[in-house]
């Protein structure tokens, strides 16, 4: 099977059929391994017990980005080509994005609350992470206005693109606001080298993260398919009882 | 001690993972069967032709394309 | 060309006329800075120092909330399908209509800027500054506005929606605007930096605005 099958919806289905339960056991076992080495991981010699936090609150992060890009190239997909699989998986992405994106300043707030006293601090890269919610937010909002599933598409395709154009520009704004306010940043993650015991299950975590985004996405595009079949049978029964 | 101080906002993070995690899980778990049962009630009331039909994807790619 | 600017004369003479929401805005404006001190008390020091900012986000708003009306009235009478249909390039069109929106929406702001000022405590330099900046500012609101604008333009509840949509946008417009504004008054960063950034970010929305608001009009409307 080569990648041009998969854009047929019929065989997508087929395909996510077969590949889920593996990808989900594989997702299983990459947690597994990951936790294991995050919990036996050194304690950071500044940061003590929490850097723990870390190996959630990293790969959520990605995960936010990884998002909004797969959105992204989605979007060309809908507007260049018209191909409603593009329409399925950028409207699939957008709530797990905003899930992690979410899940990464829940985290980033319960890691304040010990290193900085306080749950939100207006860190840069917070206050970015914010943003991006909030954008991941609009595009939800989009989808949930438009009825007709295809100009829904085509909206959020735009606002996709608009967005990760905006994207940097709000990343470096963002950041210089935050100098010229903080004069110096409260807490710098790259600023020391990262040992690699910490490094390590940091990068176990995040590729178990990713396994676990592309299953939660090809099931949430399987799902997306037979929505749409569903309102297609639906409007043809009602057209035949009409 | 200061382990022990940090450990309510670990087991916190840990379990806000779990929730969000475990809510996307059940949500795509839910749908699929709400889809899936809608699907098998409408081929049911006689609308199987399309599916049925379908084995071969081509007539259901022209159905959903005329729709 | 003279259809574009027979564009401009109609949407400014639309805006300004019974009906049309020219003056709307300013008003919002006025109402929105006038609520402040209710709020916050009547710390004059206080509302100096917040007097920038303060102006900047009712600026936003009250360009914002004008929006929603600009391709949706021509939506629904039918006259978007002739722009669509015209020989003049849908971008040029959808920037001549955002240019008839900012002159009578955003400008009066900018104009109507240092009497409201006044309100806030803002003296002459800091009233410079501030109208500077949103002489500056305003016009990428406007134009990042028009995507949303475009994107909505069927949509019941589009107002809402719209806001919703642009407003994380302009995250940059606004940090920049008024760190420009607040340099005047003596604020943490020089004037020259935040300003040539505004400058280009109002030059790099003049350019994506148009281009992607069309993109969204050719989509939605076929």
């Amino acid at each position: 099977m080569s990648l041009t099958d998969l854009a047929n919806p019929s065989r997508f289905l087929k395909f996510a059929n077969r590949v889920l339960p593996w990808l989900g056991g594989v997702t299983v076992i990459a947690f597994a391994i990951g936790l294991n080495q995050a919990m036996g991981a050194p304690d950071d010699y500044q940061q003590g017990a929490t850097v723990k936090i870390m190996y959630l609150h990293v790969p959520s992060a990605w995960l936010g980005m990884l998002a909004w890009g797969v959105m992204s190239i989605a979007a060309l997909g809908t507007l260049v080509w018209r191909h409603p699989l593009a329409d399925v998986a950028a409207k699939s992405a957008a709530p797990l994005g905003a899930a992690f994106t979410l899940l990464c300043l829940v985290t980033g707030a319960l890691w304040g609350r010990p290193e900085w006293g306080t749950y939100w601090v207006w860190d840069a890269r917070l206050t970015s992470e914010l943003v991006l919610f909030l954008l991941y937010l609009g595009v939800i909002a989009l989808w949930r206005t438009v009825e007709d599933p295809s100009r829904a598409a085509r909206a959020a395709a735009i606002l996709t693109l608009v967005g990760a154009v905006d994207l940097p520009i709000i990343k470096f704004s963002v950041d210089w606001w935050n100098t010229l306010h903080q004069g110096e940043s409260v807490f710098r993650f790259g600023g020391s080298t990262i040992y690699p015991t910490i490094l390590v299950p940091l990068l176990v975590m995040a590729v178990a993260f990713t396994l676990l985004f592309v299953t939660l996405q090809i099931a949430a595009m399987r799902n997306e398919i037979l929505r749409r079949r569903v309102r297609t049978l639906r409007l043809m029964q009602a057209q035949a009882a009409s | 001690m200061e382990a022990i101080n940090h450990l309510p906002f670990i087991v916190a993070s840990y379990a806000a993972a779990v929730v969000v995690v475990g809510v996307l899980i059940a949500w795509v778990a839910i749908d699929f069967r709400a889809q899936r049962r809608a699907l098998a009630e409408l081929e049911m009331r006689g609308f199987a032709r399309r599916s049925a039909a379908a084995r071969s994807d081509t007539t259901l790619a022209q159905a959903k394309e005329q729709a | 060309m003279t259809s574009l600017g027979a564009l401009l004369i109609r949407d400014m003479r639309l805006a300004v006329r019974v009906g049309g929401g020219a003056l709307m805005g300013v008003l919002f404006f006025l109402v929105v800075v006038t609520l402040v001190p209710f709020a916050i008390g009547p710390d004059l020091a206080l509302l100096e120092r917040i007097g920038p900012a303060v102006l900047w986000l009712a600026a936003l708003l009250a360009n914002l909330l004008a929006l929603d009306r600009l391709f949706a009235a021509d939506h629904e009478d039918g006259s978007l399908d002739l722009l669509l249909m015209s020989r003049a390039p849908l971008e040029l069109v959808v920037a001549v209509k955002g240019l008839a929106h900012w002159l009578t929406t955003g400008l009066p702001l900018v104009i109507a800027a240092p009497l409201i000022g006044l309100l806030l405590n803002l003296d002459g330099a800091a009233q410079a500054g501030l109208v500077l900046t949103l002489l500056v500012g305003t016009p990428a609101l406007t134009f990042i506005g028009l995507i949303g604008a475009a994107i909505a333009v069927a949509l019941r509840r589009g107002g809402l929606l719209l806001a919703v949509l642009v407003l994380p946008l302009t995250v940059p417009v606004l940090i920049f605007g008024v760190a420009a504004a607040n340099a005047v008054l003596g604020g943490a960063a020089p004037f020259g930096t935040p300003f040539t950034i505004l400058c280009a970010l109002s030059l790099a929305s003049l350019v994506i605005g148009p281009f992607a608001a069309a993109a969204a009009l050719r989509q939605e409307i076929e």
